[in-house]
């Protein structure tokens, strides 16, 4: 069968579609769903309406975002079995169980105390609605949590024994704390979530400059800026401190993954970073190459003169171990996506920080210089010397673009990691390959690949249409009933049968 | 009772709670067309379920996830098997989710208008899709002896599973329309319950049909318990209604669902897919399990958290009893 049209590359392109599009929508969710439960903490405790205002505002693209995530998660829980039937069969045993972890702790607690939220504004006391939000963040980070132990898994398989059933083998679980606590999965789930805070950061940060350039909305903005810049700022940190250590760890599981991220086809000592390569895949070595000498060495192995071993050692490597075959993943993919992730991440670190400091409100800064809550902060260079109004104009513009960087950069993260895995599914045990679905028919994926991807592509331009359209409109004006939250649960009228007072007909705060 | 037993039960116990819950935003979906006479009563309808019907989903999600954990070879012969069929019921419950969320969202007649037409087709096509899946299942399919599904997807759609479509649409319905029943007030109430006690009659006829077809089938005494258990509630769920009873009826309309998939899972036990290939092909609950300490690992997780969601999902439904009528839903879109 043509290669391109096989059904392990079919399947394995609409996994990575479904995937990545559905990720699109996790950091934001995770990141926005802390964001807004701080602001609405903030507002329950200082009683100070801008803060509510940025609750709502927030909450709404938080609301758009998370419904996407909802819906393209569904198709995650069920496409194992519908197109990795094999697979399905071979780790069940020990796969399965975080999946339902996740789905009975995480997955209920996010979707009813997110329905709690929405229309739980004229129905629960203040206190309590703030507790929601902040139930519903818990249970994203839960979500997150069980699913990247799973994935760990597939990257370095951990507390499991191959037995034998009816004549055919499976992957069955013998200690399952080492699933959910094997240092990939932590070290992973910490890059996941650093990660997560840096998107969430530059998305508040951008949107708040936008209606900062256009001197609207100041007060509620040139918070939420803030707020969002010193989130982008921990995120970055924190990204880059788990990136060495997963770096490092992946080192010690996935070499091969590693070499092919710096296309490094030979074994060297010491080894070099890679800015720039161009090279045959099939004879195995980089036509151009720039490179910084010694600091893959540092990265991997925290020694500037450490060996490394390169992809065609590697590939051999392998061959003795698990027969004949090729191991390598595809390197320029990898060499490429790790680039682009670290890239992108790259570019809003140096905006978020360089934003951190030109905005800052006292620190250093003359008094004459310092500006208040209704105006819009000056950038300034040191503590009287104001950013060149040209280099000025370009950080404003820059950083309102920064919003989307790291969110394209998490999803070539993703692209890395999964890619660099192969051939493998499960990395050392099962290839990918020998995963797919035998009675599932080539007609029948290609089916679902283009309905999903059809599907996907439009409610992408159905939903980016409507975050601009509350992007543009701002937060919104506060009503008598926003600022007077009940003070019983079910809200006014609530069980008191009878239909006639007028507080009972009050119309509803929120309804579809 | 062994620890896969328990698991066959906990599935089944998860597929009841799904189809008793998501059984009546079904049918709201459907009732948006059968009972709404305006927008804004469709608005009514669909705030009966708004906070709720997120939640309510889960219950599937948890079905897959547990059935994946449990029974890894069920889940992979079932999901791999019916791909059509199982495609078609995500993608509606995709379009389904953006609807209810997305709808609000823009002012625009034809904007509403096109969430709504979609939320009555994504509601009303998993409705039938549920029903000729879990008929299928009960009745037994092209299974080989690698546990593949061997049979095409017109297969699916024999008679037999095609009336198992009819039953869980009509009875989902019947379900909304005394949930609706039970949520508004004024007019539409009154309604609701005249269209209940219609819709009740005929989920009643096919619902029988259905009933004793799968006992003479498959049946034996545990299930004639069962199935008496579903008439006798959906009997006792029409007179409630007929009464003004709603809250009676819902709990007897959801009895009746509860008894019905009870049933088909008496039925189907120790099989959990059966061949109509080969009796030994079958997948039973001691083929297609997951080892014991996977299962034992699980009991504990279910055993803790099924309570805590019971309670607060519960909790939910009280901080939103108050019923809603056309007067509480506000002219400006959110």
């Amino acid at each position: 069968m043509d290669l391109a049209l096989a059904p392990e590359t079919l399947a394995r392109w609409q996994f990575g579609i479904t995937t990545v599009y559905h990720f699109l929508f996790v950091p934001l969710t995770i990141s926005l769903a802390a964001l807004t439960a701080i602001l609405e903490t903030a507002w329950v405790r200082t009683g100070k309406e801008h803060y509510l205002r940025a609750t709502k505002f927030w909450g709404k693209l938080f609301l758009i975002n998370i419904a996407m995530g909802v819906v393209t998660g569904i198709v995650q829980e069920f496409q194992f079995g519908m197109n990795w039937s094999d697979y399905s069969r071979f780790v069940g045993d020990v796969f399965g169980a975080p999946l339902a972890f996740e789905a009975l702790i995480a997955f209920f607690f996010e979707s009813t105390f997110i329905g709690l939220w929405i229309f739980g504004w004229d129905k629960l006391p203040k206190k309590l609605h703030c507790a929601t939000i902040w139930i519903v963040s818990a249970g994203t980070i839960a979500s997150a949590y069980f699913i990247i132990a799973a994935n760990a898994f597939m990257q370095h398989p951990v507390g499991y024994k191959i037995a034998e059933r009816d004549g055919t083998k499976r992957a069955e679980l013998t200690d399952f704390s080492k699933v959910l606590f094997q240092e990939t999965a932590l070290v992973n789930f910490f890059h996941v979530i650093s990660a997560a805070i840096l998107v969430g950061g530059a998305f508040m940060t951008g949107i708040a400059i936008f209606h900062l350039r256009k001197k609207q909305h100041i007060r509620t903005m040139r918070m939420s800026m803030r707020l969002g810049l010193v989130t982008a700022f921990v995120g970055t940190l924190l990204t880059v401190i788990s990136a060495d250590t997963l770096g490092k760890v992946m080192y010690e599981q996935q070499p091969m993954k590693m070499s092919a991220a710096e296309a490094l086809w030979e074994s060297e000592k010491p080894a070099p970073f890679s800015l720039f390569a161009y090279g045959d895949v099939s004879e195995g070595h980089n036509k151009v190459a720039i490179e910084v000498p010694g600091v893959l060495s540092f990265l991997a192995k925290n020694n500037f003169s450490a060996e490394i071993p390169g992809i065609n050692d590697l590939n051999k490597e392998a061959q003795e171990k698990y027969g004949p075959g090729d191991y390598r993943p595809n390197i320029p993919t990898a060499y490429w996506s790790y680039r682009w992730m670290i890239g992108f991440g790259g570019v809003s670190m140096v905006l978020c920080t360089a934003g951190l400091y030109l905005t800052r409100r006292k620190f250093w800064l003359a008094p004459e210089h310092r500006t208040g809550e209704d105006d819009v902060p000056k950038l300034m260079l040191t503590k009287n010397k104001e950013l060149a109004p040209k280099l000025g104009t370009w950080w404003w513009r820059l950083s309102q673009w920064t919003l989307i960087f790291p969110l394209i950069g998490t999803a070539w993260g993703w692209i890395f990691t999964e890619t660099g895995r192969q051939p493998w599914v499960v990395y050392g045990v099962l290839k990918t390959k020998d995963g797919v679905s035998p009675g599932v028919s080539q007609g029948e994926v290609i089916t679902s690949l283009v309905v999903f991807t059809a599907i996907y592509a439009i409610l992408a331009v159905i939903e980016v249409k409507l975050l601009l359209k509350y992007v543009k409109q701002g937060p919104p004006e506060l009503t008598e009933a926003d600022l007077n939250p009940p003070t019983k649960i079910g809200g006014p009228g609530a069980g008191s049968g009878s239909d006639s007072d007028e507080d009972a007909d009050r119309p509803m705060a929120f309804s579809y | 009772m062994e620890l896969h037993d328990i698991w066959f039960v906990l599935i089944a116990v998860l597929w009841i709670g799904y189809f008793f819950l998501e059984g009546f935003d079904f049918g709201i979906g459907v009732l948006t067309k059968l009972l709404a006479r305006d927008r804004t009563e469709k608005r009514v309808l669909i705030n009966t379920i708004g906070p709720v019907w997120d939640g309510n989903e889960v219950w599937l999600l948890t079905a897959g996830g547990a059935t994946f954990a449990a029974f890894p070879e069920w889940y992979a012969t079932l999901f791999s098997g019916f791909y059509l069929p199982l495609l078609i019921i995500l993608l509606c419950l995709i379009v389904r989710g953006v609807a209810f969320e997305y709808r609000a969202k823009r002012p625009e007649e034809k904007w509403q208008r096109n969430w709504e037409q979609a939320i009555f087709w994504t509601s009303l096509i998993p409705a039938v899709l549920w029903g000729v899946a879990f008929a299928n299942i009960t009745r037994g399919v092209a299974i080989d002896a690698h546990k593949e599904y061997v049979g095409s997807f017109w297969d699916l759609l024999n008679p037999y599973a095609i009336l198992g479509g009819l039953v869980t649409l009509t009875l989902f319905t019947f379900h909304g329309a005394v949930f609706a029943s039970l949520k508004t007030v004024g007019d539409i109430r009154m309604r609701a319950r005249k269209l209940a006690l219609g819709l009740g009659l005929v989920t009643a006829v096919l619902a029988l049909g259905f009933l004793l077809w799968t006992q003479a089938d498959n049946g034996d005494g545990k299930s004639l318990v069962a199935m008496a258990v579903a008439v006798v509630a959906l009997v006792g769920a029409i007179v409630a209604i007929r009464m003004g009873r709603e809250g009676w009826s819902f709990a007897l309309s959801g009895i009746t669902i509860a008894a019905a998939v009870a049933m088909l899972f008496l039925t189907l036990f120790p099989n959990v897919m059966p061949s109509s290939l080969n009796e030994e092909w079958s997948l039973t609950v001691t083929n297609a399990s997951s080892s014991p300490y996977t299962l034992k690992i699980m009991t504990w997780c279910a055993a803790i958290a099924t309570p805590v969601v019971l309670l607060y999902q519960s909790w939910t439904y009280w901080v939103f009893r108050k019923r809603i009528g056309t007067q509480h839903i506000a002219d400006a879109a959110h």
